[in-house]
C-alpha cells in the first residue's frame, strides 16, 4: 500500500470506530488522529491519559507497573518488596530484563522478588505486622541491602495498612532508608501516575536532606534509562568518551549511592522523559540542574544528541562530542550499507510505552524505513505535542489503542513490521506480519548508542526477512487463489 | 489554587506546569513580566487563564500557587 492520504486516513479511523456503541465512539474518536506534523499543539486533536474504556482491550499497565517494574526495581542494591498478593511481584519479575552488574542475592537483588504473600487472614487482620516481620527477616538474610522499598499493591490502599508507619520505624532500626510507596495498582489510569508516586517517594525518601555538593565540572547523570539489555551501558561509553564523567545512572543497573550523588552533577541526561521528567523539575528547582531530553537512538538522532549535550558545556567536551561521532560515523556506515538494500521502503507501526513511539522513528529512518502509525500506552499530551513534529503528515497516530483497533488498522494498513509488546506479538505473527518486541527488545539489545544501532538494524532485518515468511501459505495452495490465507489476512 | 512550576524552556519560552495534573502547557501571553512586578494574568497556549498574584521576579525554576480563572 502507498502513503496514505489524510482522507483515507480518516476514512479509516471512522470505519474502524464504526463497531462501538455511539458515546464508546464518540470517546474513542478523541484518541485518534491523522497527524499534522505543522501542529504546534497535539492536544486540540488528540486526547490523552484518560481512563480506558469498560470493555474494550487496552494494552496498559497499573501504577505499580509503574513504579516497582518500571522506576524502582531496576535500583540493584536495594530490596524491593511487593506488599500485597504474591502474582504482582512473581509476574513482573526479571522480565524486562534490566541487566546489572553484582553477585545476586548478596549485594545486590534486581531479578528477585520478594513478596509479602497476603493470605486471606492478613486482608481481613490488616498486614502491616507481617510487613515488620518481612523487613526484619530481609534483614538477617540479605545484610548487604542498601535499602528497602515497600511496593504497595491494590489490597494495601484498600484495607488502609499504615505502611508509613512500619517503614518509618523500620528504617530507625536498621539505619537505613526504606521507602513506603504508594502505588497500588488502581491509582491513576495507566502505569504513568505510578511513575509519578515513585519519582515522589525518590524525592521524599532518598533525595530529602541531600544537599548539593561541589562535583567536578564534567560531572552528568544518567536519568530515564532502564539498561534494557544493556542499554545505559552503551550509551554511557559514548558520553564518557567524549570526555564528561558520568556519575550516576538512574534507574538501570542504579544504585542508592549514585542517587545520592545527582545533586552534584552539573546537567542530567534525560531519556525517558515519561517516567523521570519529575525528579529532574524538581532537582531543577532545588539544585538548579538542568536537564536535557535526549535520544540515542539511530546514528543520525545519536549525533544531534551529543551535539545538544555538549552545548552545555566547554570546548573540549565539544571537541571530543565531534571525535566521538567522527570515530564511529564510517561503522555506522557500513551497517547502513549492509541493511538499508534490505530494509529500505519497509513500513513499520509502533504502538510501546514512553519514549519510544517517537525516539525510534530516527533510527528506522536512518535504515530507510517509514514509520506509518505510532502511539503511546500512557502519554500525556506532552508527549504527542513531541510526537507529532517527528511523525509524517497524515500518519496515523492511536493513543491507548484497543485491541480490536490495533489488528483492524493492521489488516489496512499491512505495514512490514509491527513494534509493540508481548502481548501483541504472537497475534501479529500469526497473522503473518513480522513483529519486534519493543519493550525489552525481544530477547536481544541494547538498541541504545552507536554499538546498539548495529544489533538493532541486524533485528529489524531478521524479523523483516525471515525466511519463515515465505511458509505462510501452505504449499497445495501456493498457486490457487488461497483462500485459507485470506482468512487469515481479512 | 493549583502549585504550578515554572520554567524557562530552551527556546526561551516559559512553560508552566501542573504536577497534580501532569499538565504542562506553554506560556502564551503573562500580565507583568518585569524584575519588579512578574505575575498577574496569565493565558496559556490551550487558551485557559490562571491569575498569579504579582510578585517580584523569582529565580527559575519555582513552584507558585495560581488561581484558575
Amino acid at each position: 500500500m502507498t502513503t496514505m492520504t489524510r482522507e483515507e486516513t480518516e476514512a479509516l479511523i471512522n470505519e474502524v470506530l464504526e463497531v462501538y456503541p455511539a458515546d464508546s465512539k464518540e470517546e474513542r474518536a478523541k484518541h485518534l488522529m491523522a497527524n499534522d506534523s505543522s501542529l504546534e499543539k497535539a492536544s486540540k486533536c488528540i486526547t490523552s491519559n484518560r481512563k480506558s474504556l469498560p470493555g474494550v482491550m487496552t494494552i496498559r499497565g497499573c501504577a505499580y507497573a509503574g513504579s516497582k517494574g518500571v522506576v524502582w526495581g531496576p535500583i540493584k542494591d536495594m530490596i524491593h518488596i511487593s506488599h500485597g498478593p504474591v502474582g504482582c511481584g512473581q509476574y513482573s519479575r526479571a522480565g524486562r530484563r534490566n541487566y546489572y552488574v553484582g553477585t545476586t542475592g548478596v549485594d545486590t537483588f534486581g531479578t528477585m522478588n520478594f513478596t509479602s504473600d497476603f493470605q486471606e487472614k492478613d486482608i481481613v487482620f490488616g498486614g502491616d505486622k507481617k510487613l515488620a516481620k518481612l523487613i526484619e527477616e530481609v534483614e538477617t538474610l540479605f545484610p548487604l541491602n542498601k535499602g528497602i522499598s515497600v511496593q504497595s499493591e491494590c489490597p494495601i490502599g484498600l484495607i488502609g495498612d499504615d505502611i508509613e508507619a512500619v517503614s518509618k520505624k523500620a528504617a530507625k532500626e536498621l539505619n537505613k532508608p526504606v521507602v513506603p510507596v504508594r502505588c497500588e495498582g488502581f491509582r491513576g489510569v495507566s502505569q504513568s501516575l505510578g511513575h509519578h508516586i515513585a519519582n515522589d517517594a525518590i524525592r521524599d525518601h532518598m533525595l530529602e536532606g541531600v544537599e548539593k555538593k561541589e562535583g567536578g565540572p564534567y560531572d552528568v547523570s544518567v536519568i530515564g534509562d532502564y539498561n534494557i539489555g544493556g542499554d545505559a551501558w552503551s550509551s554511557r561509553i559514548l558520553l564518557e568518551e567524549m570526555g564528561l564523567n558520568v556519575v550516576a545512572q538512574w534507574s538501570g543497573d542504579g544504585t542508592v549511592e549514585e542517587m545520592k550523588a545527582c545533586p552534584q552533577v552539573k546537567l542530567n541526561l534525560l531519556h525517558c522523559y515519561r517516567s523521570m521528567n519529575y525528579i529532574s523539575r524538581f532537582m531543577e528547582e532545588k539544585y538548579g540542574i538542568p536537564w536535557l531530553e535526549y535520544n540515542f537512538f539511530g546514528p543520525t538522532k545519536i549525533a544531534e544528541s551529543l551535539r545538544a549535550i555538549a552545548a552545555h558545556f566547554d570546548d573540549k567536551i565539544m571537541e571530543g562530542a565531534e571525535r566521538v561521532i567522527a570515530k564511529y560515523q564510517p561503522l555506522m556506515q557500513a551497517v547502513v550499507d549492509k541493511y538499508k538494500p534490505r530494509l529500505e521502503g519497509k513500513k513499520v507501526m509502533l504502538y510501546v510505552g514512553g519514549l519510544r513511539p517517537r525516539h525510534v522513528i530516527g533510527a528506522y529512518e536512518d535504515l530507510g524505513m517509514e514509520v506509518v502509525g505510532t502511539g503511546y500506552e500512557f502519554a500525556h499530551n506532552d508527549d504527542y505535542d513531541r510526537t507529532v513534529k517527528e511523525m509524517g503528515n497524515a500518519t496515523l497516530i492511536y493513543d491507548d489503542v484497543t485491541g480490536y483497533e490495533f489488528e483492524e488498522f493492521v489488516k489496512k494498513i499491512k505495514p512490514d513490521l509491527i513494534g509493540s509488546g508481548i502481548k501483541e506479538k504472537y497475534i501479529f505473527q500469526k497473522m503473518g506480519i513480522p513483529f519486534r518486541q519493543m519493550h525489552s527488545w525481544d530477547y536481544s539489545g541494547p538498541y541504545h548508542g552507536y554499538d546498539g544501532f548495529a544489533i538493532f538494524a541486524r533485528d529489524m532485518d531478521m524479523a523483516i526477512n525471515s525466511p519463515t515468511w515465505s511458509g505462510m501459505k501452505a504449499p497445495w495452495l501456493a498457486g490457487a487463489e488461497a483462500p485459507a490465507a485470506k482468512a487469515v489476512n481479512e | 489554587m493549583p502549585s504550578v512550576m515554572i520554567r524557562q524552556t530552551a527556546d526561551g519560552k516559559l512553560s508552566f506546569y501542573v504536577a497534580k495534573k501532569d499538565l504542562e502547557e506553554t506560556i502564551d501571553t503573562m500580565e507583568f513580566s518585569t524584575a519588579e512586578k512578574w505575575g498577574g494574568e496569565v493565558k496559556l497556549t490551550d487558551g485557559s487563564l490562571f491569575y498569579i498574584d504579582p510578585m517580584p521576579a523569582p529565580k527559575l525554576p519555582t513552584t507558585i500557587r495560581a488561581k484558575k480563572m
